[in-house]
């Protein structure tokens, strides 16, 4: 065998090789796939279409919003970066009633309305941009129930899903985030993260899992009420046939799940 | 034919050396990055795209160039640029590799960068923004190294190269059409969801890779023998003229749709960018440095009698080159993140270890560049004729 032979048949084995990985890689994310689809488990909650109603008028204090974010966070062991700004992690936050519904612009409109603070998170859009976007499928809709997930194992920390979402609820995990947990505040039922990968809220799917509402919901002492869109029977879909409510910024055909009472 | 660039004066060996040394303090600085993650860069939960990606696009576009001197002479026997393909075609190699380069340093998790292959996903369109470029690459150096060694035998190149050529030009524009759908799809940034961003990426690209070829044909007959001809270097600045003009045209249209609407979303980027948004203005300078590059370029691109002076050519090829790099490798990237989704503004600019990873990146295209230049010269520099029967070589 002479060089340029040996160098023919290396190439072509290695071409092969490359190919035989991939159809095993696929393989193996349909069976990772199937592992975060919905609970065996009889007690787990389930639903077409999970969606959260936000009653913005049950908000009167700070405290009512700290509740709520609170509990999210320190489910899911979000690390509280506060020396830089610009690396924060937020699953839910707060921002002003101008800022979460832009575009709504009045210079008359009160004061007092424009300063009103609104919980703001992944709106787990039925028509996500975030999904279409992401190389390596590391986000996607769960077909059972429509939640939003996050694989941030498979994720490469290209940031193409928070160039794409609109609603700017994706956090990138700028540096190693565990410096920045409290150990008595941690979560041992939940993962850490490592750095450079993106993360967001998940509609609490590891505790619908277990029966258990979304933390937020739990701690909101009713003003969070979360249930299935599509079922005509549950509570979201009472109160949004009977109350006025609005989604962000809904002409950008995201189709969000999550709505705001006013 | 490798061996070329083994051989070489004291003077280019010190080049390389200047380069391998850039290269070094980027691979330092990459360590401390890898290390410490992105944070050391300037980006941030609302800027979360910076220099690396504005270098990416930009470079797709010089890669994506080569096609202006590829397509006139093999589907137009344009027989002046027959010398040039070859450094179009090594052009597009260096600045390929660049941009992968430049992807690969702006990954949160690098060591996962086989997922895009494990997990293909046809709906993103970051997936074919990879299948295209590794395929322009591919292509380019076929093209290239098969050409180029049939000149150096001084036999006709192959048959079957033809038709891989013919594909290499219809590929050109598919990798910055790609890379602008990256942009123009995403609903809520209304700075790049614009129908005419592939357009205006290809008018821009087309002007800023043919500008950075008319530079680097003067390099080359400045150093070596090699002489790409002076009417080739005249045809390529009217395809710098023209699209350079094609270019501000279309950023014109933008400004026309952003501010004849008033609607205030597509107004805001460019005022962010152009004008400082409620107190924020650090890229202002930057962005009026680019617009007055562009018009010192058209002024003395558009009258022939400056165009014809070729140390004028140079300068109005360096202010189009600097201009776009400035406007396509900044601007459009950062414009898109300013004001965030909520409307609210935060400033990004690149940190030390960003730049220094930056300049590395493009010290290895240069070397990459200076290595291939350095074959290919070496080839004609020995073939002396080209296959026309012209001297291609000085003196």
């Amino acid at each position: 065998m002479d060089r340029r032979e040996f160098i023919k048949i290396a190439g072509i084995s290695s071409i092969f090789g490359l190919g035989g990985l991939t159809a095993f890689g696929t393989l193996k994310g349909k069976l990772e796939a199937s592992q975060t689809g919905p609970s065996q488990n009889p007690q787990a909650l389930k639903a077409k279409r999970w969606a959260l109603v936000i009653d913005t008028t049950k908000f009167k204090t700070e405290e009512d919003f700290k509740r709520c974010i609170d509990a999210c966070h320190k489910a899911h062991n979000v690390p509280h970066i506060t020396d830089n700004i610009k690396h924060e992690i937020k699953w839910m936050w707060t921002d002003t009633y101008e800022h979460v519904f832009p575009g709504v612009e009045d210079e008359y409109l009160a004061e007092k309305v424009k300063e009103m603070p609104m919980l703001v998170l992944c709106n787990h859009c039925d028509n996500p941009a975030c999904v279409r976007v992401c190389p390596t499928k590391a986000t996607f809709k769960r077909k059972s129930d429509g939640i939003v997930m996050m694989d941030m194992h498979r994720c490469i920390g290209c940031r193409f899903c928070m160039a794409a979402c609109p609603y700017g609820a994706r956090s990138f995990n700028y540096k190693d985030p565990r410096p920045y947990m409290k150990e008595e505040d941690m979560n041992p039922e939940f993962p850490t993260r490592m750095k450079g990968v993106v993360e967001k809220c998940t509609f609490c799917y590891e505790r619908l899992a277990k029966g258990l509402m979304p933390a937020c919901v739990e701690a909101s002492n009713g003003a969070l009420i979360f249930g299935d869109l599509e079922d005509p029977n549950s509570e979201v879909r009472k109160i949004l046939s009977e109350r006025h409510s609005y989604r962000r910024r809904p002409e950008l055909g995201t189709r969000p799940s999550v709505y705001y009472l006013f | 034919m490798l061996e070329k660039a083994i051989q070489g004066s004291s003077r280019y060996w010190v080049w390389i050396l200047f380069l391998l040394s850039l290269i070094g303090a980027g691979v330092i600085a990459y360590i401390y990055q890898f290390q410490n993650g992105l944070g050391v860069t300037g980006m941030s939960r609302d800027v979360s795209w910076g220099l690396y990606i504005g270098q990416f696009t930009f470079l797709v576009g010089v890669a994506a160039s080569g096609v202006m001197v590829v397509l006139p002479y093999y589907l137009h026997h344009y027989k002046k640029f027959a010398r040039l393909t070859i450094l179009g075609e090594f052009l597009a190699i260096a600045a390929v590799i660049m941009c992968m380069l430049f992807i690969f340093v702006d990954m949160g998790q690098p060591l996962r960068v086989l997922n895009v292959l494990l997990h293909p996903t046809p709906n993103s369109v970051m997936f074919y923004d990879m299948c295209v470029l590794a395929g322009y690459l591919i292509l380019n150096l076929i093209v290239g190294w098969t050409v180029l060694g049939a000149e150096r035998k001084d036999v006709p190149p192959p048959k079957w190269v033809k038709p891989v050529i013919y594909l290499s030009i219809a590929w050109a524009p598919s990798i910055h059409t790609v890379t602008a759908f990256l942009y123009a799809g995403l609903p809520g940034r209304h700075f790049w969801l614009s129908a005419i961003m592939a357009a205006r990426f290809l008018a821009s690209a087309f002007a800023g890779g043919p500008a950075l070829l008319i530079l680097l044909c003067l390099i080359v007959r400045k150093y070596t023998k090699f002489d790409p001809g002076k009417e080739a270097i005249q045809a390529i600045g009217k395809i710098v003229t023209y699209c350079m003009l094609i270019n501000v045209f279309f950023l014109g249209l933008e400004f026309f749709t952003a501010f004849y609407s008033g609607i205030p979303g597509h107004m805001h980027s460019f005022i962010y960018l152009y004008a400082g948004l409620h107190g924020h203005s650090q890229l202002v300078p930057v962005m009026w440095i680019s617009s007055i590059l562009a018009v010192i370029a058209i002024f003395l691109l558009i009258f022939p009698q400056f165009r014809k002076n070729e140390g004028l050519l140079a300068v109005a090829c360096a202010s189009t080159f600097l201009s776009l790099w400035i406007d396509k490798g900044f601007g459009l990237v950062i414009g898109g993140f300013v004001p965030n989704p909520m409307e609210r503004i935060t400033e990004y600019w690149p940190t030390f270890p960003e730049t220094v990873i930056s300049i590395a990146v493009w010290a290895v295209g240069f070397l990459v560049l200076t290595i291939l230049y350095k074959i290919a010269v070496s080839v004609k520099e020995e073939v002396v004729f080209d296959k026309y029967g012209e001297k291609q070589i000085q003196g």
